[in-house]
């Protein structure tokens, strides 16, 4: 249930900009690695072409390559959709579908899998839900709006209708900039759970963050506004918080810029 | 636009809301908007120096604003009463003129001195024909919009929309000559052929002759309509949270799943403004239809002969020759097609009303 994610030399594109380059690096399963830097370093970006995201936006493109236990998710045959139902995606403000209900937005991953059947479909919510600690809050309430719900509420939910569909690894876009701090850790007792079943790579902005839920910690900068994004430094965590190699990581994580 | 699923839902609910609602930022907005004043204003205490607040001014930008809104809201439903009454007033005497049942006779000639005329063909016809329009319309539009909105590339999709808006800047009774003499002949061939083929099926029996009959017609008014659905569709298809669509895509949906996950229920509420719109359009069409049909004044569903009537094509008919009494029916009719515009009305707003749970938290 997860999978090892391997880059070598991505470097992804918005048109004629060059947002990310040459970033290598190697994700080890059932681990939760954050990736931490200035705003614009293209933390998101490479997180994004994880899954075959940022392709979605016109002109945006990926070079070099990238590997789910060694089968490569930018080759020519690989079905795009599958990637991103193998790699599953949690993004920065809770999204949930406004039209649907509670149980419809946890079964929508499935119900896109020709999952039609409704026993299937409530075990599956059910789990999804108790994996994602909301089950107890919602469980007298599946047919209501699911944009109803607290922040907090709505991206657990979020979390729930990604875990639904059993991915190899989850992505998470800064999940709780946009949430309070009893939310957020809500969401970080979540992840370490998670991380019995799954692959988690989370980009966060929140230093205590990436330093309490994360086993490893990639560290992205600029030089300068304009250049691409790169990856300075990638090591344990307690490594990268403590006794940082890179005279530069250690300037970030000590605050004295970015 | 996308707003305006939101705004007719809350319309539905009366007016009472909408001042209340109006409370509330009025009074807000003026205490943000006196305090700069009161430091211009030479006999003020300044900026909060300790002295007294600023007397809360009793006349202003703010009341007379309040009112104007006041008179706009209330001439609304004053010129609604007034045509109410003139309508009423003008048909009443007609109708009880009328020798023959006013909702069940078949023809119209309440000029004769035993005036005898009947709304029920008329009013078919026109639902029927509008019906059809809107069966034919609705599905194209939204095929054009989801394609101008999510599939083209933005600079085409651009222009594209703008030669369906212009479309909708065609007269009607452009429309109506084209239909009559230019896609009359087209649509006759086809009749012919539905006829020979499908002649077993009561739609397209009959035995001619074909042409000017409510397919022609319909066809018509699904064009005239077209632009009108498809250009709300698409605002309303554009105004689709980014944050949805990606949700649907990094679920693994395809482009086409996205759009039945996330952008066609979301844009639910307006394509059905839309098609109410679209439809309000096709009701109350005279000219376009008056040209096309065949005017005829009997109940049928066939739809490829000759043939077919609305009731504002029949006023646009029948208005020149028409006398005292046949201006009263007309007017007659004229309350009935306001009658059945109204419950279509309705009910789109308790469509839209049902699921504002879902469309109000949406954003």
């Amino acid at each position: 249930m997860a999978k090892r994610v391997s880059a070598s030399n991505v470097t992804a594109y918005y048109g004629g900009f060059k947002a990310i380059e040459n970033i290598n690096l190697t994700v080890e399963p059932k681990t939760v690695t954050a990736l931490i830097g200035p705003s614009g370093c293209g933390k998101s970006t490479f997180l994004r072409s994880i899954n075959r995201m940022h392709e979605v936006l016109p002109g945006a493109r990926v070079e070099g390559s990238l590997t789910i236990d060694d089968q490569d998710i930018y080759d020519r045959d690989v079905d795009v959709t599958a990637v991103r139902r193998t790699i599953g995606m949690v993004f920065q403000r809770p999204n949930p579908f406004p039209t649907m209900s509670i149980f419809e937005n946890v079964v929508a991953g499935l119900k896109l899998n020709g999952v039609r059947k409704k026993s299937i479909l409530e075990d599956a919510a059910e789990k999804a839900l108790r994996a994602a600690n909301l089950w107890g809050e919602v469980k007298d309430r599946l047919g209501k709006p699911g944009a109803g719900l607290s922040g907090g509420q709505q991206q657990r939910l979020c979390i729930a209708r990604t875990i639904a569909v059993e991915p190899q690894v989850v992505l998470m876009d800064e999940p709780c900039s946009a949430l309070d701090p009893i939310s957020t850790l809500a969401i970080e007792d979540l992840m370490f759970q998670l991380k019995d079943k799954f692959t988690i790579i989370i980009v966060t902005h929140n230093m205590q963050q990436a330093a309490r839920v994360s086993d490893r910690t990639a560290f992205f900068s600029i030089e300068k506004t304009g250049d691409p994004g790169r990856l300075i430094e990638y090591d344990n965590t307690q490594k990268i918080f403590s006794n940082p190699s890179v005279k530069k990581t250690e300037d970030y994580i000590t605050g004295r810029f970015g | 636009m996308g707003e305006t699923p939101h705004r007719s839902a809350d319309a539905g609910t009366g007016g009472t809301r909408v001042t209340q609602s109006h409370e509330w930022p009025a009074g807000a907005s003026a205490r943000v908007a006196e305090a700069p004043v009161s430091t211009r204003s030479p006999g003020g205490t300044g900026l909060g120096g300790g002295g007294a607040l600023p007397r809360s001014r009793k006349f202003g930008a703010e009341r007379a604003f309040r009112g104007l809104t006041l008179a706009a809201g209330t001439a609304v439903l004053v010129i609604i009463a007034a045509i109410a009454i003139f309508l009423v007033a003008k048909a009443v005497p007609a109708l009880r003129a009328n020798t023959e049942n006013f909702w069940s006779y078949e023809g119209w000639s309440p000029n004769e001195t035993e005036p005898k005329f009947g709304i029920g063909a008329l009013a078919f016809g026109t639902v029927l024909s509008s019906a059809l329009a809107l069966l034919i319309a609705v599905p194209v539009a939204l095929g054009i919009a989801l394609y101008l909105s999510h599939y083209a590339p933005r600079r085409l999709g651009t222009a594209l929309g703008f030669l369906v808006d212009l479309l909708a800047a065609v007269p009607s009774v452009v429309f109506g000559l084209w239909g009559r003499d230019v896609f009359s002949s087209p649509v006759r061939d086809f009749s012919v052929w539905l006829n020979q083929h499908f002649g077993w099926i009561p739609l397209f029996g009959g035995d001619g002759p074909f042409g000017a009959s409510v397919m022609l017609g319909a066809l018509v008014l699904a064009i005239m309509v077209l632009p009108i659905i498809t250009s709300l569709s698409r605002e309303v298809f554009l105004q689709t949270p980014t944050a949805n669509e990606e949700a649907a895509l990094a679920l693994g949906a395809t482009r086409w799943e996205m759009l039945r996950t996330a952008v066609l229920p979301y844009g639910r509420p307006g394509i059905i403004a839309a098609m109410m719109l679209g439809l309000g359009r096709a009701l109350g069409e005279t000219i376009a239809l008056a040209l096309t049909l065949g005017i005829t004044f009997g109940i049928s569903f066939n739809l490829i002969q000759n043939g077919g009537n609305t009731i504002a094509a029949n006023i646009a008919n029948a208005f020149g020759e028409a006398n005292e009494t046949g201006r009263g029916a007309l007017i007659a009719s004229g309350l009935v097609l306001f009658t059945i515009t109204l419950i279509v009305n309705i009910t789109a707003r308790a469509i839209i009303y049902r699921r504002r749970e879902f469309t109000e938290s949406a954003a």
